[in-house]
């Protein structure tokens, strides 16, 4: 079970690399964007747009979505109950705006990939340094286990 | 219509196409086009010669998309060319695909893409769903790979390591898609010991067929994952068990032990014991200190540590495990294990928690899980 194949030092997988609306530890250039100027949130998303496309191209590019920042919150209330909502927390800690989900041959592009991410330019063109989490996903287990 | 045929013809016609003139990249997309016309003509109108009809097919293919005026007085010549067929056979051909589409300037990932489309025949769609990517990711990464090898000369010997590797990896992804990597690994690892007399090829044949025969024991019905030692081996494929065997004996008699030898050795004597307990461990270990010599590979010594218990008990298994290195994959998973064993539930149900946690693919997290959660009942933890 697990990597424990002889060859187990392939690691191709996919990746989250997960952005935060709050939680994360502060960026360096932590001005928020409502503070930019137009042609610095131009710049902005032509860079995430571009970061995107390039990924298509090398073929490792698998999906990005981006998060409403305000949701709700649902659970089970009983049979023949509605489910409860609640919410949204403005206490909540942890917010999450978006991801990219991608397939790449090491862990190490991985990291590159999300630092190259985080250089995306904002207040005064300069790189936002933003946190961006990297989560590995589950694959299948591998079939020679022995 | 017989799509194994059909796929398997797939690198004898690319073949065809790169002598009479065409690059790599456009014979391999001609070809492509020719095999899903086949696929929509075949069915009502079946070829005498099935080879035949491909080639032309993906000649016409490959002329048609050679339109420019540049390309025209280029196509002019390969016409002129085209009936001297060339000496080389089709299994030249076939083998130089598979070095060509695991050539080493290509990432793992890369090679396993191209593998499976200009050798395996299989269609870009089948391969985004195999891997779990967008349709329009795997054709950059197809594309791409082919940019990557277009300087390879055709005809130059490759390495038959870099090939093994590759097939390995499709192998040992299993199947979560439309397409059954593992039985694709299989039929282009077969493909691959009828073009090349090697024994380390017949080694990793044998090595997936000893793996995927006892795949229906392997996974309850549930999808949860069965440990080796819990598995009904009844449901074992016997048959492909006497062929890995088979072809296993025969490549170690030549005398020069590789890797996948060694490996398919270890996984004869799993599939030829009737239990667990009646397993033949010594001899299991003394493979795994051959595999050591051969790969220095530090998750051999692992599995080797899991071995030593079986052989020589929890006591010198651990010990065999102290030596290596804790970070490793499954390190803490083998610990539980040992640890049970020899006794000590509550340490291993501790470790089996830890290890749930740093594993690598879902099923394998929640069998160790049902370990610790078995544990726990049998002795709870201390406050």
């Amino acid at each position: 079970m697990g990597r424990d194949s002889i060859e187990g030092d392939s690691e191709m997988a996919k990746y989250l690399l997960l952005k935060h609306y709050r939680g994360a530890p502060a960026a360096v250039n932590d001005v928020p964007m409502d503070q930019w100027t137009q042609d610095e949130i131009t710049a902005h998303l032509q860079y995430m747009r571009d970061f995107a496309t390039k990924l298509e191209a090398t073929g490792e590019f698998v999906e990005g979505q981006a998060l409403a920042p305000e949701g709700t919150w649902v659970r089970y209330d009983g049979e023949g109950k509605p489910p409860v909502t609640d919410g949204p927390f403005a206490e909540t800690k942890d917010l999450i705006a978006g991801w990219m989900v991608i397939d790449v041959d090491s862990y190490e592009r991985a990291v590159e990939l999300a630092g190259e991410l985080s250089a995306a330019p904002g207040k005064d063109g300069k790189p936002i340094h933003e946190w961006l989490e990297l989560r590995p996903f589950y694959g299948n287990p591998p079939t020679i286990t022995e | 219509m017989d799509e194994a045929l059909l796929r398997s013809l797939t690198p004898g016609v690319i073949g065809v196409l790169v002598r009479r003139g065409a690059d790599f990249a456009a014979a391999e997309d001609a070809v492509q086009d020719a095999l899903l016309e086949a696929v929509r003509v075949w069915p009502d109108d079946p070829p005498r010669d099935p080879k035949g009809w491909l080639v032309t097919a993906a000649w016409r293919k490959f002329i048609d998309a050679t339109r420019a005026e540049s390309a025209r007085r280029r196509r002019e010549e390969l016409v002129d060319a085209e009936p001297e067929p060339g000496p080389a056979s089709d299994t030249d051909d076939t083998l130089q695909l598979y070095f060509l589409c695991a050539h080493p300037s290509l990432t793992p990932s890369s090679a396993v893409a191209l593998t499976l489309r200009a050798v395996g025949g299989l269609t870009t769609r089948q391969i985004a769903q195999a891997y779990l990517v967008p349709e329009a990711t795997m054709a950059q990464r197809i594309s791409r790979a082919k940019k990557t090898v277009s300087d390879v000369r055709f005809d130059q010997p490759g390495d038959v390591a870099t090939v093994l590797r590759v097939l390995y990896l499709v192998f040992n992804e299993g199947y979560s898609g439309d397409v059954d990597l593992a039985a694709e690994a299989i039929r282009l690892t077969r493909q691959l010991a009828t073009a090349i007399d090697h024994p380390e090829v017949a080694g990793l044949l044998a090595l997936m067929l000893l793996h995927h025969a006892r795949r229906a024991g392997r996974t309850a019905a549930d999808g949860s994952l069965v440990a080796l030692a819990d598995q009904d081996r009844s449901k074992w494929d016997t048959e492909m068990i006497a062929e890995g065997v088979e072809i296993l004996q025969a490549a170690l008699a030549r005398g020069r032990l590789g890797e996948f030898q060694a490996q398919a050795a270890i996984a004869a004597l799993h599939c030829d014991a009737p239990d667990a307990a009646e397993t033949d461990w010594v001899q299991i270990v003394e493979w795994y200190d051959e595999l050591a010599e051969l790969t220095d590979s530090p998750i051999v010594r692992l599995n080797r540590a899991v071995a030593v218990g079986e052989a020589d008990g929890p006591r010198a298994g651990l010990k065999a495990l102290g030596e290596l290195d804790e970070s490793l994959p499954r390190y803490t998973a083998v610990a539980a294990y040992l640890h049970e064993r020899d006794g000590d539930v509550q340490t291993a149900a501790r470790l089996y928690t830890e290890a749930a946690k740093k594993a690598a693919n879902l099923p394998e997290r929640e069998y160790l899980t049902r370990q610790a959660a078995r544990l726990n009942r049998k002795s709870p933890p201390h406050p």
